[in-house]
């Protein structure tokens, strides 16, 4: 039994289980398709509905 | 692992083995300092995704400024050199020799134990489907494209302009729907769930962006603003004047002179208007990417017809395939917060499933060890961060630097060019310790995103974490005085200046740590109560599962089926077999919370339990005490059989005894105490019923006339199917005109239902057999829990989250978290995600043998209190008591595990007892005394 984790894409979605994970104390390898982590997300200007900035 | 993809996967849960390519990169990242100096000379310009192909990038890049990791890459696909073998402009030019086109793919395998599939879903292409006209004039654009025309970061510097000749618009449309609701080609019969509201968001920023002065118009189907907060977010929108227009747009057309947009559409009265806009912004939806789908095939998980991994309500974050989990736009279109949910509700479901393996369920972290420096004349270095251009480029580095080292006891001080880059940290570090440094400064961006990462530095050179201080030098600097270069460098000197006479009087501090109960108490034994319980004591963790009534399941007892059609009653028997039968789960029922004492860590609450009394000890608590169906008082309910509720009907399909024979037509109102002044939010789940109890009516007797008369129907995400089939099975819906009314009454024993028919703008009647009230969802009033651990509701009564992306079911007070109804309205798979979220933000706490809590705390000199009782008023986190000492004086107590170091506390006091620890007064004024030098 292998006490690794494998998280696949490294949008909003996949860094926060990677982070919740990691902070269980998990080895977690996640895995990105491109360049940089941080997903559509990154590209959005404010987030509703507290118009907080997305990045 | 950037630049990577998933190639197969052998084995089983608890025991994947995984084979990933990574690709080349080109770049070394441990030697790439980021400096930009290789893109600047890259001949390669090409379209830049990151700015939605609005402006171009070269084909060595970072994708932007804060990218993760902060390193630049080769794109094979353009590189001239790889495509062609000629340039290697950029490794001739980079200083730190990072450029390797050597550099190969390389296929590594490795061992997991489980595997969460994240891919997220693309935006729809207008260019496609080309009644929108996209790729006609540039000032029709997408909603993503209008994202970057209003970001800072953005292709015109966040300035609101139009694409084509780069002028101010005046009027902006919106276009709903846009790939979404919608069957053509390429386009998703469902609804993405997120539009609505995003389109109102860049509604109101555009307004406020051009000061008011611009005109807004969003054109929809129906207006879906079902999420927390978010009507209150349409009726913003709708005070600031954005128009909103129902009506389906059929076309674009573009002025050539102009490159205006003109827009044909219907308004309220069924007129016919062409209405010109200068902008014209198409609100696209998701789609799952042939990237997501490929990915999906070769790990063997299923997907449904859109494409999208395969889950079931009540297992909402399970692919077909045990041991792989799927979160975020993937499993269905959603927005952030409920991303940021699943995404956690996956961790949990990984935790439990490898709990067996974890071994022990406490683990400890080793912290370096400290120097004691105490009595050590300060020992200051400073180091001025270039970051890059994005300093360097618009003030004197050097220039800090010197001066730097001119200001008493600073005994070394240089520049860095990315503070932040790891070989840097690494470099920082063996200078503290080379030069015996006992205090640091680094200038550099904001300590609110940095200092921790800084702090960190600090330690591993066995310096303690509070002996640093940051200056701001980026944000109060290079980016408000960017055009003044004379001026953000002497503002930048002032700030290190400042930050050098704190931080030589800065003392050492310890973060205070706590021991850790590692029970659980989780109050509510409704579905979500009995889902995070049920996470919780899988993953080993004793669990206190507190109802008030004398069974478990809630309001989901009543619940005929989910959304998809899962028996509701069988999953729920099931859940609450499991639940009273588990080993770590100890259930009381008819029991309710009487008082609440303590911490994180170390709660003591005492429980009723048919009377008789008992304290329980745990370490963190979930509240999940739901909330109920409102009950109307309108509409003859409760004076006629043949008027129920929503849940009331859900109730009777229930009953096996239950018959549809002799209902020849059945109507059901929408939003009934929902959606009004008293109420301002969305029940979020009543569409969805009504829609699907509509097509169960159906069903029993095909013949039965049903209509369902509503306001906006919001059948969102995936639910849309719901409403494609009610339609198709005959269910007439009708939307009404809220403000002109809707009266029931009865007419010679008939049940009378009397609207305005929006479309037609004429009044209609309708005489039902059944009348069911799509009646709201009410929080519980006046909840006793909100007082007993004093955490916050919002006005609607829902208990509020301490940030709704960033830590949605956590209260703001450590420890304490929230999950299902008790927090907004929704379905049964949402609050099944958000419990078992909630579980995994609790146990990342159950499992610490001590937590530390923020060494930024307040005291208090007993010497100088006089016990007059105004800091524990002024405290807004209740950290502060008065306690009595020997002899009867009265001082005030601070709780170091409750403090969050606002210093509220010594703001009020008058003898100056009170101060926070590491911003006392001495080291405050030192700052403002020197900033005045």
């Amino acid at each position: 039994m292998s006490r690794d984790i494998l998280v696949i894409g490294g949008g909003i979605a996949g860094i926060q289980s990677s982070l919740d994970l990691a902070e269980m104390g998990f080895k977690v390898h996640l895995v990105e398709r491109l360049p940089s982590i941080g997903g559509k997300m990154a590209q959005l200007d404010k987030t509703f509905p507290t118009n907080d900035c997305a990045i | 692992m950037t630049v990577s993809e998933i190639q197969g996967i052998s084995g089983e849960e608890g025991d994947f083995e995984v084979r990933i390519l990574k690709r080349p990169r080109y770049v070394d990242m441990e030697k790439c300092i980021a400096c930009g100096a290789c893109a600047e000379k890259c001949p390669t310009k090409v379209s830049n995704e990151y700015d939605a192909g609005l402006n171009k990038r070269k084909a060595i890049y970072v994708k932007y400024a804060q990218a993760v990791p902060l390193k630049y890459s080769i794109d094979s696909e353009q590189c001239i050199f790889l495509k062609k073998g000629k340039c290697r402009a950029c490794e001739k030019l980079c200083p730190a020799g990072a450029v390797n086109f050597e550099e190969k793919a390389q296929e590594i395998t490795i061992n997991v134990g489980a595997v969460i599939v994240a891919p997220g879903c693309e935006a729809f292409d207008p260019a496609t489907y080309d009644v929108y006209g996209y790729g006609k004039s540039p000032n029709i654009v997408t909603s993503l494209e209008f994202e970057r025309i209003l970001a800072a970061t953005g292709p015109f510097g966040g300035h609101l302009v139009r694409p084509s000749d780069h002028k101010e618009p005046r009027k902006v449309a919106w276009i709903q729907c846009v790939g979404s609701r919608d069957i053509h080609a390429g386009s998703r019969s469902y609804c993405s769930g997120v539009c609505c509201t995003y389109a109102i968001k860049e509604a109101i920023i555009a307004k406020e962006h051009q000061k008011g002065a611009l005109d807004t118009a969003i054109f929809y189907i129906d207006l879906r603003t079902y999420g927390k907060d978010f009507e209150r977010y349409y009726n913003r929108a709708v005070d600031a004047k954005v128009r909103f227009i129902k009506s389906k747009i059929a076309g674009i057309t573009t002025d050539p002179a102009t490159q205006n947009q003109i827009i044909d559409y219907i308004d309220e009265s069924g007129r016919r208007v062409e209405e010109s806009f200068d902008l014209a912004v198409l609100s696209v939806g998701f789609r799952s990417s042939q990237e997501a789908i490929t990915l999906a095939e070769r790990l063997g998980v299923d997907l449904d017809q859109y494409g999208l991994a395969k889950t079931s309500d009540f297992q909402s974050v399970k692919t077909s395939k045990p041991g792989i989990f799927v979160c975020g736009s993937f499993q269905a279109p959603k927005d952030i917060p409920h991303s940021v949910i699943e995404a956690s509700a996956t961790a949990a479901e990984v935790e439990s499933v490898l709990a067996q393996s974890r071994g022990s369920l406490v683990r400890t972290k080793e912290a370096p060890k400290e120097k004691d420096v105490s009595g050590e004349p300060p020992r200051i270095g400073v180091f001025v961060c270039c970051c890059g251009t994005n300093i360097a480029g618009f003030l004197d580095v050097p220039g800090v630097v010197e001066y730097a080292q001119t200001l008493p006891g600073v005994v070394f001080a240089d520049k860095n060019l990315f503070s932040c880059s790891q070989d840097t940290q690494e470099k920082m570090a063996d200078i503290i310790r080379e030069k015996g440094l006992n205090r640091v400064v680094v200038a550099a961006c904001t300590p609110r995103t940095h200092e921790p990462l800084f702090q960190e530095t600090v330690l591993n050179a066995n310096i303690n974490k509070y002996l640093f201080e940051m200056a701001n030098i980026r944000n109060q600097c290079s980016w408000v005085h960017s055009n003044d270069k004379d001026a953000a460098t002497q503002k930048a000197k002032d700030l290190v200046r400042m930050a050098v006479s704190r931080v030589g009087l800065l003392e050492p501090l310890y973060d205070p740590e706590i021991s850790m109960n590692n029970a659980a108490m989780v109050i509510g034994g409704g579905l979500s109560g009995i889902a995070a319980s049920l996470n919780l004591a899988d993953q080993g963790f004793p669990v206190y599962l507190v109802e008030k009534t004398d069974r478990l399941g809630g309001n989901a007892l009543n619940i005929h089926k989910t959304w998809q059609g899962e028996d509701v009653q069988q999953k729920l028997g099931e859940m609450i077999g499991q639940a009273a039968s588990h080993k770590n789960i100890t259930v009381l029922t008819n029991s309710e919370l009487k008082k609440v004492d303590g911490f994180v860590g170390n709660f003591k609450t005492t429980v009723e339990t048919n009377g008789s009394e008992r304290a329980i000890e745990h370490g963190i608590a979930i509240i999940a005490t739901g909330a109920v169906e409102s009950k109307p008082d309108q509409y003859l309910y409760g004076t006629d059989p043949n008027v129920l509720t929503g849940l009331e009907l859900d109730s009777r399909f229930n009953d096996r005894g239950f018959s549809a024979e002799g209902i020849k037509s059945a109507v059901f109102i929408q939003c009934v105490g929902s959606r009004i002044k008293e109420r301002p939010y969305c029940s979020k789940i009543c569409c969805t019923q009504s829609v699907r109890n509509a097509l169960r009516l159906k069903e029993l007797n095909p013949d039965m006339d049903v209509f369902i008369i509503y306001r906006d129907m919001r059948t969102y995400g995936l639910r849309e199917e719901l409403y494609r089939q009610a339609r198709a099975k005959g269910v007439i819906f009708i939307r009404y005109d809220f403000e002109k009314g809707l009266t029931v009454d009865k007419d010679n024993n008939n049940i009378r239902v009397s609207f305005t028919n929006y479309a037609l703008n004429r009044r209609m009647e309708i005489r039902p057999d059944l009348l069911v009230l799509a009646t709201g969802i009410n929080p519980i009033r006046e909840n006793p829990l909100a007082t007993l651990f004093k955490v916050q509701v919002n006005d609607d009564g829902f208990f509020v989250e301490a940030h709704a992306k960033l830590r949605p079911v956590e209260f703001a007070t450590e420890g304490i978290f929230v999950a299902g109804l008790a927090h907004c309205p929704k379905p049964i798979d949402e609050s099944i995600e958000q419990a078992k979220a909630a579980a995994s933000k609790a146990s990342a706490l159950l499992s610490k043998e001590k937590v530390t809590v923020e060494g930024v705390v307040s005291r208090v000199d007993e010497a100088y209190c006089v016990g007059c009782g105004r800091c524990e008023q002024a405290c807004p986190f209740n950290a502060i008591t008065l306690v009595t000492r020997e002899g009867g004086n009265k001082v005030s107590y601070v709780q170091e595990a409750l403090c969050k170091g606002c210093g509220s506390c010594a703001a009020v006091c008058p003898t100056g007892a009170a101060s926070v620890f590491h911003f006392d007064d001495q080291e405050v004024l030192s700052m403002v005394k020197t900033a005045f030098e």
